[in-house]
């Protein structure tokens, strides 16, 4: 391609940009574990209580040999993403029910807001008792901290498709399903996703703290076992574990993103 | 006479929680076959509400509103071509001119053979696999045009259609439009603000109150029958009119 001077300046100057901010990107991540280990190594900090990178990589080979950390990474995040499928695929169809019927909408809509108030943690004794403790109370724990702000945002979605759109369809008299499935669906798309990045995080929120209650297995149960036999290695290896693996899900989400919104015309 | 639109002393009250507003008064007229009826009045007074009636999206609260002799919800004769052209952005332009056609579960391949003409016919060639966000504001509003078209309607409604556009494409597509309608054989009514407009494409013109509505005068300009918009514009009486329907929308006393 044959560019201006100028443009090939400015060109340059925006890839020096670019590689400056992933650089110190990386950079961020390297200080913070680098001054980790060196505080620990110097005895600023006792590593007794904050670990270190070096013990935690130990620890992380010590974990992996004995199949441990693949057994309990595997369990978090079949939870995990089970409680990700079923809150997004059950507060979209519980959104399209409130959309549909309008009445029932404007019933519900207080006693969802304040459903979405409520600090769910608070009823994990209750969800124990009712469904027991194991995978099943980890998964109506993760379902309710993620449902119900799926219905609202999703909801608030399909109420503000663009009034001059439904004129039209109302204008070729489309019935209420074609509405649905020709303009509102797609319509909401952006605002979807957007959802669906939310309920990435609130999806791990809930499996963790559902983990913490059952205390049976998976990365919340590591770090609720290492922080009782105070053996702060597993504590903050399983922390930086499900950091990796909430990071990698959710930049799933954001890939999809991109290649959906380039199927369908929105600009992101 | 074939009379394609009848309003007969429809009257229309829209109700709110706080008060209920009378919108349309006494509203009496008829648009015969292949003619132009515009519709000018103050912004809110109630013209987009007599499309409304004659597409069936609403009902009078009394009087009778007929489209080719029948309640237009019991009939499916009325395209309606809005301000802005709402083209999906999903969809590409042949999705979007077949959208009614899917709608109103059409056969899709002569729809699209028909489509196909009509987008050579009107300069449009090659764009029906293009997305509605690579073409220009005076495209855009013909390929909505063409998804009413398609239908095969016996009446167009045209509510504002140009006001989105710019200055220049808007000349542009008036004349295009005008063409197009008159090349169809078209019953159309058209509503604006723009008196010029009016002008530039109207058989008849109807001078419409403030809330609630009433047809204060209807004026004849078939004169101009057969001339296109880019010409009247230049001729003589053109001003005459304008003056006529300026002062009738001015004179608030009678």
């Amino acid at each position: 391609m044959n560019y201006s001077k100028e443009h090939t300046r400015y060109l340059k100057r925006l890839r020096g940009k670019k590689v400056t901010i992933t650089l110190g990107r990386i950079a961020v991540v390297l200080v913070f574990f680098g001054l980790w280990e060196a505080l620990t190594a110097l005895g600023v900090l006792d590593s007794f209580i904050t670990s270190s990178p070096s013990r935690m990589a130990v620890k992380l080979a010590e974990l992996f040999s004995t199949g441990d950390l693949l057994y309990h990474m595997g369990v978090t995040l079949a939870e995990t993403v089970l409680s990700f499928i079923l809150a997004t695929g059950a507060g979209m169809l519980i959104a399209i029910i409130l959309w549909w019927f309008e009445t029932a909408r404007k019933i519900l809509e207080p006693h969802l807001v304040i459903l979405n108030a409520l600090p769910k943690i608070a009823l994990g004794p209750v969800i124990i008792i009712w469904v027991g403790a194991g995978t099943s109370a980890i998964i109506v724990m993760a379902l309710l901290i993620s449902l119900i702000i799926t219905i609202i945002n999703t909801l608030q979605g399909f109420l503000s498709v663009d009034e001059g759109k439904l004129r039209l369809f109302k204008t070729m008299k489309a019935s209420k399903l074609q509405t649905l499935v020709k303009l509102v669906l797609p319509a909401s798309i952006p605002n979807i996703i957007s959802v669906l990045k939310v309920n990435v995080g609130l999806c791990w929120v809930g499996t963790i703290m559902g983990e913490y209650l059952v205390s049976k297995a998976g990365l919340g149960y590591l770090i609720i076992y290492g922080g009782t036999v105070f053996d702060l290695d597993i504590v903050m290896t399983a922390t930086v574990v499900l950091c990796v693996l909430a990071a990698i899900m959710y930049y799933t989400v954001v890939v999809a993103e991109k290649l959906i919104s380039k199927k369908f015309k929105f600009d992101v | 006479m074939d009379e394609l639109i009848v309003f007969d002393k429809v009257y229309l009250t829209y109700h709110t929680k706080e008060s209920e507003t009378p919108v349309l008064s006494d509203i009496n007229f008829t648009v015969s076959k292949g003619e132009l009826m515009g519709l000018v009045g103050p912004s809110g007074c109630g013209k987009t509400t007599i499309l409304s009636l004659i597409s069936g999206i609403i009902a009078p609260t009394s009087g009778s509103v007929l489209t080719g002799g029948s309640p237009p919800q019991k009939c499916d004769i009325s395209g309606y071509m809005l301000q802005k052209d709402e083209l999906l952005p999903w969809r590409t332009n042949m999705g979007n001119i077949l959208l009614g056609a899917e709608i109103k579960k059409l056969d899709r391949q002569k729809t699209k053979q028909k489509a196909i003409q009509l987008l050579k016919k009107y300069d449009l060639e090659g764009v029906e696999k293009h997305y509605p966000s690579q073409l220009s504001g005076g495209m855009r509003q013909r390929i909505a045009l063409i998804r009413t078209l398609v239908l095969a309607p016996q009446i167009i409604l045209l509510d504002e259609p140009f006001s989105a556009l710019d200055f220049q494409t808007r000349l542009q597509v008036v004349g295009d439009v005008y063409n197009m309608l008159k090349s169809e054989e078209m019953t159309a009514v058209f509503v604006t603000h723009d008196i010029n407009e009016a002008i530039s494409m109207c058989d008849r013109v109807a001078v419409l109150s403030s809330k609630p509505c009433r047809i204060k005068k209807i004026i004849d300009i078939s004169e101009f029958n057969g001339i296109p918009p880019s010409e009247r514009r230049v001729n003589k009486r053109f001003v005459e009119i304008y003056d006529d329907i300026l002062t009738t929308m001015q004179n608030d006393g009678e």
